[in-house]
Protein backbone atom coordinates (compact mmCIF):
# COMPACT_ATOMS: atom_id res chain seq x y z
CA UNK A 1 0.00 0.00 0.00
CA UNK A 2 1.21 3.48 -0.88
CA UNK A 3 -0.15 5.25 2.20
CA UNK A 4 1.23 5.06 5.74
CA UNK A 5 -1.58 6.77 7.62
CA UNK A 6 -5.31 7.58 7.32
CA UNK A 7 -7.16 10.69 8.51
CA UNK A 8 -10.88 10.55 9.38
CA UNK A 9 -11.77 14.13 8.36
CA UNK A 10 -10.15 17.05 6.57
CA UNK A 11 -10.47 19.17 9.77
CA UNK A 12 -8.59 16.68 12.00
CA UNK A 13 -5.32 17.47 13.81
CA UNK A 14 -4.13 13.85 13.76
CA UNK A 15 -3.78 10.91 11.41
CA UNK A 16 -3.67 7.18 12.34
CA UNK A 17 -0.71 5.04 11.25
CA UNK A 18 -1.75 1.92 9.31
CA UNK A 19 1.79 0.48 9.52
CA UNK A 20 4.76 1.16 11.80
CA UNK A 21 6.19 4.54 10.75
CA UNK A 22 9.90 5.40 11.18
CA UNK A 23 11.18 8.64 12.73
CA UNK A 24 12.67 10.22 9.63
CA UNK A 25 10.54 8.93 6.77
CA UNK A 26 8.41 10.97 4.40
CA UNK A 27 5.03 9.31 4.35
CA UNK A 28 1.80 9.59 2.37
CA UNK A 29 -1.60 9.85 4.04
CA UNK A 30 -5.20 9.84 2.82
CA UNK A 31 -8.18 11.87 4.07
CA UNK A 32 -10.99 9.32 4.27
CA UNK A 33 -13.82 11.83 3.83
CA UNK A 34 -12.44 13.53 0.70
CA UNK A 35 -10.05 10.88 -0.67
CA UNK A 36 -7.34 13.57 -0.96
CA UNK A 37 -3.70 12.75 -0.31
CA UNK A 38 -1.26 14.45 2.08
CA UNK A 39 2.50 14.13 2.60
CA UNK A 40 4.17 14.36 6.01
CA UNK A 41 7.76 14.13 7.28
CA UNK A 42 7.87 12.08 10.47
CA UNK A 43 9.93 13.25 13.45
CA UNK A 44 9.15 10.36 15.81
CA UNK A 45 8.41 6.64 15.58
CA UNK A 46 4.65 5.99 15.38
CA UNK A 47 3.53 2.34 15.67
CA UNK A 48 0.55 0.94 13.74
CA UNK A 49 -2.68 2.31 15.21
CA UNK A 50 -1.02 5.25 16.94
CA UNK A 51 -1.53 8.89 15.98
CA UNK A 52 0.72 11.39 14.24
CA UNK A 53 0.34 15.20 14.47
CA UNK A 54 -0.63 16.76 11.13
CA UNK A 55 0.32 20.24 12.37
CA UNK A 56 2.05 22.03 15.23
CA UNK A 57 -0.19 22.30 18.32
CA UNK A 58 0.35 24.53 21.36
CA UNK A 59 -0.22 23.37 24.94
CA UNK A 60 -3.94 23.69 25.77
CA UNK A 61 -5.05 23.19 22.16
CA UNK A 62 -8.20 21.07 21.79
CA UNK A 63 -7.00 18.21 19.61
CA UNK A 64 -9.50 17.01 16.97
CA UNK A 65 -10.14 13.59 15.40
CA UNK A 66 -13.45 12.55 13.73
CA UNK A 67 -13.83 16.37 13.57
CA UNK A 68 -14.57 16.19 17.31
CA UNK A 69 -12.47 17.06 20.38
CA UNK A 70 -10.58 14.00 21.65
CA UNK A 71 -8.60 15.79 24.37
CA UNK A 72 -6.36 18.69 25.31
CA UNK A 73 -2.69 19.05 24.39
CA UNK A 74 -0.53 18.89 27.57
CA UNK A 75 2.89 19.33 25.93
CA UNK A 76 3.40 21.31 22.72
CA UNK A 77 3.36 19.11 19.62
CA UNK A 78 5.19 19.45 16.34
CA UNK A 79 4.00 18.24 12.95
CA UNK A 80 5.10 14.64 12.41
CA UNK A 81 5.28 13.85 16.14
CA UNK A 82 3.72 10.87 17.96
CA UNK A 83 0.47 11.97 19.69
CA UNK A 84 -0.48 9.87 22.72
CA UNK A 85 -1.02 9.87 26.49
CA UNK A 86 2.30 11.71 27.07
CA UNK A 87 1.11 14.83 25.23
CA UNK A 88 -2.72 14.79 25.17
CA UNK A 89 -5.22 14.15 27.96
CA UNK A 90 -8.99 13.75 28.29
CA UNK A 91 -10.79 17.09 28.51
CA UNK A 92 -13.71 15.30 30.19
CA UNK A 93 -12.00 13.36 32.92
CA UNK A 94 -9.02 15.37 34.11
CA UNK A 95 -7.43 15.29 37.52
CA UNK B 1 -29.84 -13.07 1.00
CA UNK B 2 -32.04 -11.89 3.83
CA UNK B 3 -32.58 -15.17 5.68
CA UNK B 4 -30.64 -17.55 7.89
CA UNK B 5 -31.36 -21.12 9.00
CA UNK B 6 -32.64 -20.85 12.54
CA UNK B 7 -35.16 -22.20 15.00
CA UNK B 8 -38.68 -20.86 15.38
CA UNK B 9 -40.12 -20.98 18.92
CA UNK B 10 -43.70 -21.38 20.15
CA UNK B 11 -43.94 -17.73 21.24
CA UNK B 12 -42.97 -16.51 17.75
CA UNK B 13 -39.35 -15.65 18.59
CA UNK B 14 -36.44 -16.96 16.51
CA UNK B 15 -33.14 -18.54 17.53
CA UNK B 16 -29.65 -19.30 16.23
CA UNK B 17 -28.86 -22.05 18.76
CA UNK B 18 -30.84 -24.80 20.51
CA UNK B 19 -29.63 -25.31 24.09
CA UNK B 20 -30.95 -26.87 27.27
CA UNK B 21 -29.78 -24.54 30.05
CA UNK B 22 -29.27 -25.56 33.68
CA UNK B 23 -29.63 -22.37 35.72
CA UNK B 24 -28.67 -21.92 39.38
CA UNK B 25 -30.76 -19.30 41.19
CA UNK B 26 -27.89 -18.72 43.64
CA UNK B 27 -24.24 -19.49 44.33
CA UNK B 28 -25.15 -22.40 46.64
CA UNK B 29 -26.82 -24.28 43.78
CA UNK B 30 -23.82 -24.24 41.47
CA UNK B 31 -22.60 -27.63 42.71
CA UNK B 32 -25.90 -29.37 41.87
CA UNK B 33 -26.12 -27.60 38.49
CA UNK B 34 -22.60 -28.66 37.60
CA UNK B 35 -23.37 -32.33 38.52
CA UNK B 36 -26.56 -32.35 36.42
CA UNK B 37 -24.58 -31.07 33.44
CA UNK B 38 -22.14 -33.95 33.92
CA UNK B 39 -24.88 -36.58 34.13
CA UNK B 40 -26.90 -35.29 31.17
CA UNK B 41 -24.92 -34.48 28.02
CA UNK B 42 -25.64 -31.51 25.76
CA UNK B 43 -26.73 -29.27 28.61
CA UNK B 44 -25.31 -25.82 29.36
CA UNK B 45 -24.62 -25.04 33.04
CA UNK B 46 -24.77 -21.28 33.76
CA UNK B 47 -22.70 -21.04 36.93
CA UNK B 48 -22.45 -17.66 38.74
CA UNK B 49 -21.50 -16.35 42.20
CA UNK B 50 -24.65 -14.43 43.31
CA UNK B 51 -28.31 -14.72 44.32
CA UNK B 52 -28.29 -14.57 48.12
CA UNK B 53 -29.38 -11.59 50.24
CA UNK B 54 -29.70 -9.26 47.29
CA UNK B 55 -32.42 -6.61 47.53
CA UNK B 56 -34.12 -3.76 45.64
CA UNK B 57 -32.95 -2.89 42.12
CA UNK B 58 -30.03 -5.29 42.44
CA UNK B 59 -32.34 -8.23 43.18
CA UNK B 60 -34.69 -7.18 40.36
CA UNK B 61 -31.74 -7.18 37.95
CA UNK B 62 -30.65 -10.60 39.23
CA UNK B 63 -34.08 -12.11 38.56
CA UNK B 64 -34.44 -10.26 35.24
CA UNK B 65 -31.09 -11.57 34.05
CA UNK B 66 -31.68 -15.21 35.06
CA UNK B 67 -35.27 -15.22 33.80
CA UNK B 68 -34.28 -13.47 30.58
CA UNK B 69 -31.46 -15.92 30.00
CA UNK B 70 -33.80 -18.87 30.43
CA UNK B 71 -36.39 -17.15 28.23
CA UNK B 72 -33.83 -16.38 25.47
CA UNK B 73 -34.96 -18.04 22.21
CA UNK B 74 -31.61 -19.87 21.95
CA UNK B 75 -32.61 -21.81 25.08
CA UNK B 76 -35.05 -24.55 23.99
CA UNK B 77 -35.69 -25.69 27.56
CA UNK B 78 -34.44 -24.81 31.04
CA UNK B 79 -33.88 -26.56 34.36
CA UNK B 80 -33.70 -24.18 37.33
CA UNK B 81 -32.15 -25.12 40.68
CA UNK B 82 -32.24 -22.95 43.82
CA UNK B 83 -31.53 -23.45 47.49
CA UNK B 84 -35.18 -22.68 48.47
CA UNK B 85 -38.49 -22.88 46.56
CA UNK B 86 -39.74 -19.27 46.52
CA UNK B 87 -37.01 -17.50 44.56
CA UNK B 88 -36.66 -20.62 42.38
CA UNK B 89 -40.33 -20.25 41.49
CA UNK B 90 -39.83 -16.58 40.50
CA UNK B 91 -37.30 -17.62 37.85
CA UNK B 92 -39.27 -20.69 36.69
CA UNK B 93 -42.54 -18.72 36.33
CA UNK B 94 -40.74 -15.98 34.36
CA UNK B 95 -39.30 -18.49 31.91
CA UNK B 96 -42.61 -20.41 31.66
CA UNK B 97 -44.30 -17.34 30.11
CA UNK B 98 -42.50 -18.18 26.84
CA UNK B 99 -44.31 -21.54 26.70
CA UNK B 100 -41.05 -23.49 26.62
CA UNK B 101 -40.18 -26.55 28.69
CA UNK B 102 -38.99 -25.49 32.16
CA UNK B 103 -38.73 -27.25 35.52
CA UNK B 104 -37.59 -25.97 38.91
CA UNK B 105 -36.02 -27.81 41.84
CA UNK B 106 -35.06 -26.61 45.30
CA UNK B 107 -32.43 -28.18 47.50
CA UNK B 108 -33.81 -27.54 51.02
CA UNK B 109 -35.66 -30.59 52.46
CA UNK B 110 -34.11 -32.77 49.72
CA UNK B 111 -30.33 -32.33 49.74
CA UNK B 112 -28.03 -32.14 46.74
CA UNK B 113 -28.12 -35.82 45.74
CA UNK B 114 -31.88 -36.15 45.45
CA UNK B 115 -32.10 -32.73 43.75
CA UNK B 116 -29.45 -33.73 41.20
CA UNK B 117 -31.35 -36.95 40.43
CA UNK B 118 -34.70 -35.21 39.97
CA UNK B 119 -33.23 -32.36 37.91
CA UNK B 120 -31.24 -34.80 35.76
CA UNK B 121 -34.41 -36.73 34.90
CA UNK B 122 -36.09 -33.53 33.72
CA UNK B 123 -32.98 -32.46 31.81
CA UNK B 124 -32.80 -35.86 30.08
CA UNK B 125 -36.35 -35.45 28.82
CA UNK B 126 -35.76 -31.82 27.72
CA UNK B 127 -32.57 -32.65 25.81
CA UNK B 128 -34.19 -35.48 23.86
CA UNK B 129 -37.30 -33.42 23.17
CA UNK B 130 -35.40 -30.34 21.95
CA UNK B 131 -32.90 -32.37 19.91
CA UNK B 132 -35.62 -33.02 17.32
CA UNK B 133 -36.28 -29.35 16.58
CA UNK B 134 -35.23 -28.53 12.99
CA UNK B 135 -33.67 -25.40 11.51
CA UNK B 136 -35.73 -23.54 8.92
CA UNK B 137 -35.27 -20.42 6.78
CA UNK B 138 -35.95 -17.32 8.88
CA UNK B 139 -35.85 -13.67 7.71
CA UNK B 140 -33.13 -11.68 9.53
CA UNK B 141 -35.77 -9.04 10.29
CA UNK B 142 -37.23 -11.38 12.91
CA UNK B 143 -33.97 -11.74 14.83
CA UNK B 144 -32.60 -9.74 17.77
CA UNK B 145 -28.90 -8.83 17.63
CA UNK B 146 -26.41 -7.06 19.88
CA UNK B 147 -23.13 -5.26 19.18
CA UNK B 148 -20.05 -4.35 21.21
CA UNK B 149 -16.38 -3.59 20.69
CA UNK B 150 -13.60 -4.70 23.03
CA UNK B 151 -9.85 -4.35 23.46
CA UNK B 152 -10.40 -1.55 20.99
CA UNK B 153 -7.67 0.43 19.33
CA UNK B 154 -7.64 3.07 16.64
CA UNK B 155 -8.23 0.40 13.97
CA UNK B 156 -11.64 -0.16 15.62
CA UNK B 157 -12.75 3.44 15.08
CA UNK B 158 -11.06 3.67 11.70
CA UNK B 159 -12.22 0.40 10.18
CA UNK B 160 -13.98 -2.45 12.03
CA UNK B 161 -16.55 -0.26 13.81
CA UNK B 162 -17.62 1.76 10.74
CA UNK B 163 -17.83 -1.53 8.79
CA UNK B 164 -20.09 -2.98 11.50
CA UNK B 165 -22.05 0.29 11.30
CA UNK B 166 -22.73 -0.48 7.63
CA UNK B 167 -23.97 -3.96 8.62
CA UNK B 168 -26.14 -2.54 11.42
CA UNK B 169 -27.72 0.01 9.07
CA UNK B 170 -28.56 -2.87 6.71
CA UNK B 171 -30.08 -4.95 9.54
CA UNK B 172 -32.23 -2.01 10.66
CA UNK B 173 -33.36 -1.45 7.06
CA UNK B 174 -34.44 -5.11 6.97
CA UNK B 175 -36.53 -4.51 10.09
CA UNK B 176 -34.31 -6.38 12.58
CA UNK B 177 -33.65 -5.39 16.20
CA UNK B 178 -30.15 -4.35 17.30
CA UNK B 179 -29.01 -3.42 20.82
CA UNK B 180 -25.89 -1.48 21.81
CA UNK B 181 -24.79 0.02 25.15
CA UNK B 182 -21.54 0.69 27.07
CA UNK B 183 -22.69 3.74 29.05
CA UNK B 184 -19.24 4.78 30.31
CA UNK B 185 -17.60 4.32 26.97
CA UNK B 186 -19.79 6.85 25.18
CA UNK B 187 -18.36 9.68 27.30
CA UNK B 188 -17.21 12.29 24.78
CA UNK B 189 -19.68 11.17 22.10
CA UNK B 190 -22.93 11.26 24.12
CA UNK B 191 -24.07 14.39 22.23
CA UNK B 192 -23.96 12.40 18.98
CA UNK B 193 -25.96 9.46 20.44
CA UNK B 194 -28.42 11.85 22.13
CA UNK B 195 -28.92 13.59 18.78
CA UNK B 196 -30.03 10.31 17.19
CA UNK B 197 -32.75 9.48 19.75
CA UNK B 198 -36.12 9.14 17.97
CA UNK B 199 -38.00 11.48 20.34
CA UNK B 200 -37.15 14.33 22.76
CA UNK B 201 -38.35 12.10 25.63
CA UNK B 202 -35.87 9.38 24.69
CA UNK B 203 -33.13 11.98 24.36
CA UNK B 204 -33.81 13.19 27.89
CA UNK B 205 -34.00 9.62 29.21
CA UNK B 206 -30.66 8.76 27.59
CA UNK B 207 -28.91 11.87 28.93
CA UNK B 208 -30.28 11.08 32.42
CA UNK B 209 -28.80 7.56 32.24
CA UNK B 210 -25.50 9.02 31.06
CA UNK B 211 -25.48 11.71 33.77
CA UNK B 212 -26.44 9.24 36.51
CA UNK B 213 -23.45 7.16 35.54
CA UNK B 214 -21.07 10.15 35.64
CA UNK B 215 -22.48 11.03 39.07
CA UNK B 216 -22.00 7.46 40.29
CA UNK B 217 -18.31 7.71 39.38
CA UNK B 218 -17.95 11.11 41.09
CA UNK B 219 -19.66 9.77 44.22
CA UNK B 220 -17.09 6.98 44.53
CA UNK B 221 -14.41 9.66 44.89
CA UNK B 222 -12.37 8.06 42.12
CA UNK B 223 -12.10 8.63 38.39
CA UNK B 224 -11.91 6.26 35.46
CA UNK B 225 -8.61 7.52 34.07
CA UNK B 226 -6.76 4.30 34.95
CA UNK B 227 -9.54 2.09 33.54
CA UNK B 228 -10.89 3.98 30.54
CA UNK B 229 -9.11 3.76 28.16
CA UNK B 230 -7.82 0.33 29.27
CA UNK B 231 -4.15 -0.59 29.20
CA UNK B 232 -4.88 -2.60 26.04
CA UNK B 233 -6.56 0.42 24.42
CA UNK B 234 -3.54 2.61 25.20
CA UNK B 235 -1.10 0.02 23.83
CA UNK B 236 -3.21 0.08 20.66
CA UNK B 237 -2.90 3.86 20.31
CA UNK B 238 -6.09 5.18 21.94
CA UNK B 239 -5.22 8.16 24.15
CA UNK B 240 -8.45 9.41 25.78
CA UNK B 241 -12.01 8.33 26.61
CA UNK B 242 -13.32 10.82 24.04
CA UNK B 243 -11.28 9.25 21.27
CA UNK B 244 -12.40 5.78 22.35
CA UNK B 245 -16.06 6.89 22.48
CA UNK B 246 -15.97 8.49 19.03
CA UNK B 247 -14.54 5.24 17.63
CA UNK B 248 -16.99 3.13 19.64
CA UNK B 249 -20.14 4.75 18.29
CA UNK B 250 -19.12 4.21 14.65
CA UNK B 251 -20.49 0.65 14.98
CA UNK B 252 -24.01 1.90 15.77
CA UNK B 253 -24.44 3.09 12.18
CA UNK B 254 -26.59 6.08 11.34
CA UNK B 255 -30.20 5.10 12.09
CA UNK B 256 -32.47 6.70 14.70
CA UNK B 257 -32.46 5.07 18.15
CA UNK B 258 -35.88 3.76 19.18
CA UNK B 259 -35.43 3.09 22.87
CA UNK B 260 -33.36 3.36 26.05
CA UNK B 261 -33.36 0.07 27.97
CA UNK B 262 -32.53 -0.77 31.58
CA UNK B 263 -29.91 -3.53 31.99
CA UNK B 264 -31.35 -6.87 30.71
CA UNK B 265 -34.65 -5.20 29.68
CA UNK B 266 -36.06 -6.69 26.47
CA UNK B 267 -36.77 -4.26 23.60
CA UNK B 268 -40.49 -3.78 22.92
CA UNK B 269 -40.23 -3.41 19.15
CA UNK B 270 -37.87 -3.42 16.17
CA UNK B 271 -35.02 -1.06 15.34
CA UNK B 272 -31.98 0.21 17.21
CA UNK B 273 -31.90 0.31 21.04
CA UNK B 274 -29.46 1.66 23.62
CA UNK B 275 -29.09 -0.39 26.84
CA UNK B 276 -27.49 0.94 30.03
CA UNK B 277 -24.61 -1.55 30.41
CA UNK B 278 -21.09 -1.79 31.69
CA UNK B 279 -18.41 -1.66 29.02
CA UNK B 280 -16.88 -4.90 30.34
CA UNK B 281 -17.42 -7.44 27.57
CA UNK B 282 -18.76 -10.50 29.41
CA UNK B 283 -21.09 -8.47 31.66
CA UNK B 284 -22.54 -6.55 28.73
CA UNK B 285 -23.04 -9.58 26.45
CA UNK B 286 -24.72 -11.45 29.34
CA UNK B 287 -27.18 -8.53 29.74
CA UNK B 288 -28.03 -8.42 26.02
CA UNK B 289 -28.50 -12.21 25.92
CA UNK B 290 -30.88 -11.86 28.88
CA UNK B 291 -32.78 -9.21 26.87
CA UNK B 292 -33.24 -11.65 23.99
CA UNK B 293 -30.25 -11.16 21.71
CA UNK B 294 -29.63 -14.38 19.76
CA UNK B 295 -26.43 -13.25 18.02
CA UNK B 296 -23.62 -10.91 19.02
CA UNK B 297 -21.28 -8.93 16.73
CA UNK B 298 -17.98 -8.13 18.46
CA UNK B 299 -15.32 -5.91 16.90
CA UNK B 300 -11.83 -5.96 18.36
CA UNK B 301 -8.55 -4.19 17.75
CA UNK B 302 -6.03 -5.69 20.17
CA UNK B 303 -7.89 -9.02 20.45
CA UNK B 304 -10.67 -9.53 23.01
CA UNK B 305 -11.50 -13.27 23.32
CA UNK B 306 -14.94 -13.12 25.01
CA UNK B 307 -17.75 -15.60 24.33
CA UNK B 308 -21.15 -16.42 25.82
CA UNK B 309 -22.75 -19.75 26.79
CA UNK B 310 -26.07 -19.22 24.96
CA UNK B 311 -25.38 -16.85 22.05
CA UNK B 312 -22.64 -16.94 19.39
CA UNK B 313 -20.18 -14.03 19.69
CA UNK B 314 -18.68 -13.32 16.26
CA UNK B 315 -15.30 -11.54 16.26
CA UNK B 316 -14.43 -8.95 13.65
CA UNK B 317 -11.00 -7.32 13.42
CA UNK B 318 -9.30 -4.85 11.08
CA UNK B 319 -5.95 -4.88 12.89
CA UNK B 320 -3.50 -6.81 10.68
CA UNK B 321 -1.23 -7.63 13.67
CA UNK B 322 -4.11 -9.08 15.71
CA UNK B 323 -5.46 -11.05 12.77
CA UNK B 324 -1.96 -12.47 12.39
CA UNK B 325 -1.09 -13.22 16.03
CA UNK B 326 -4.60 -14.17 17.30
CA UNK B 327 -6.16 -15.53 14.12
CA UNK B 328 -7.92 -18.40 15.88
CA UNK B 329 -10.17 -15.89 17.66
CA UNK B 330 -11.19 -13.88 14.60
CA UNK B 331 -14.22 -14.85 12.46
CA UNK B 332 -14.09 -11.92 10.04
CA UNK B 333 -10.76 -10.42 8.92
CA UNK B 334 -11.34 -6.98 7.40
CA UNK B 335 -7.77 -5.68 7.75
CA UNK B 336 -7.98 -4.92 4.02
CA UNK B 337 -9.74 -1.72 5.10
CA UNK B 338 -6.46 -0.24 6.37
CA UNK B 339 -4.66 -0.94 3.10
CA UNK B 340 -7.75 0.37 1.26
CA UNK B 341 -8.02 -2.93 -0.63
CA UNK B 342 -11.51 -3.26 0.84
CA UNK B 343 -14.27 -0.62 0.96
CA UNK B 344 -16.50 -0.15 4.02
CA UNK B 345 -19.45 -1.43 2.03
CA UNK B 346 -17.58 -4.61 1.03
CA UNK B 347 -16.48 -5.13 4.64
CA UNK B 348 -20.12 -4.68 5.78
CA UNK B 349 -21.18 -7.39 3.33
CA UNK B 350 -18.46 -9.75 4.66
CA UNK B 351 -19.79 -9.19 8.19
CA UNK B 352 -23.39 -9.94 7.16
CA UNK B 353 -22.40 -13.05 5.17
CA UNK B 354 -20.44 -14.53 8.10
CA UNK B 355 -23.29 -13.62 10.48
CA UNK B 356 -25.67 -15.65 8.29
CA UNK B 357 -23.28 -18.63 8.28
CA UNK B 358 -22.76 -18.57 12.06
CA UNK B 359 -26.43 -17.87 12.79
CA UNK B 360 -27.23 -20.89 10.60
CA UNK B 361 -25.03 -23.23 12.62
CA UNK B 362 -21.35 -22.66 11.79
CA UNK B 363 -19.56 -22.47 15.15
CA UNK B 364 -18.00 -19.09 15.93
CA UNK B 365 -14.33 -19.00 16.97
CA UNK B 366 -15.31 -18.22 20.57
CA UNK B 367 -17.61 -21.27 20.67
CA UNK B 368 -14.94 -23.60 19.31
CA UNK B 369 -12.39 -22.23 21.80
CA UNK B 370 -14.80 -22.82 24.70
CA UNK B 371 -15.45 -19.19 25.69
CA UNK B 372 -18.70 -19.31 27.69
CA UNK B 373 -18.41 -16.27 29.96
CA UNK B 374 -21.63 -15.80 31.93
CA UNK B 375 -21.16 -12.75 34.16
CA UNK B 376 -23.98 -11.18 36.15
CA UNK B 377 -24.03 -7.42 36.72
CA UNK B 378 -24.23 -6.56 40.42
CA UNK B 379 -25.39 -3.04 41.26
CA UNK B 380 -24.28 -2.92 44.91
CA UNK B 381 -23.28 -5.18 47.81
CA UNK B 382 -25.73 -7.64 49.32
CA UNK B 383 -27.44 -7.29 52.68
Amino acid sequence: MAHGFLVHCKEDDVGVAVRDLAADETVEGVFMDTGEGVTLTMISVVPLGHKVALRDMAEGHECREYNEVIGRVTAALRQGEHVHVHNIRSARWSR
Amino acid sequence: MTTFLGYRRKDGTVATRNYVAIIPVDDLSNAAVERVSHVIQATVPLLHPYGRLQFGDDLDLHFRTLTGTGANPNVAAAVVIGIEPNWTKVVVDGIAKTGKLVAGFSIEEHGDIDTIARAAKAAREFVQESSEVQREAIPVREAVFSIKCGESDTTSGLASNPALGVAVDWLIEQGATVMFGETSEITGAEHLIAGRMATPELQEKYLQVHQAYQQFILDTGFDLLGSQPTQGNIAGGLSTIEEKALGNIQKTGTKPINGVLAPAEAPSGHGLYFMDTSSAAAEAVTLWAAAGSVFHFFTTGQGNVVGNPIIPVMKISANPKTVNTMGEHIDVDISGLLSRDLTLKEAGVEIIVMMQRIASGRLAAAEVLGHREFVLTKLYRSA
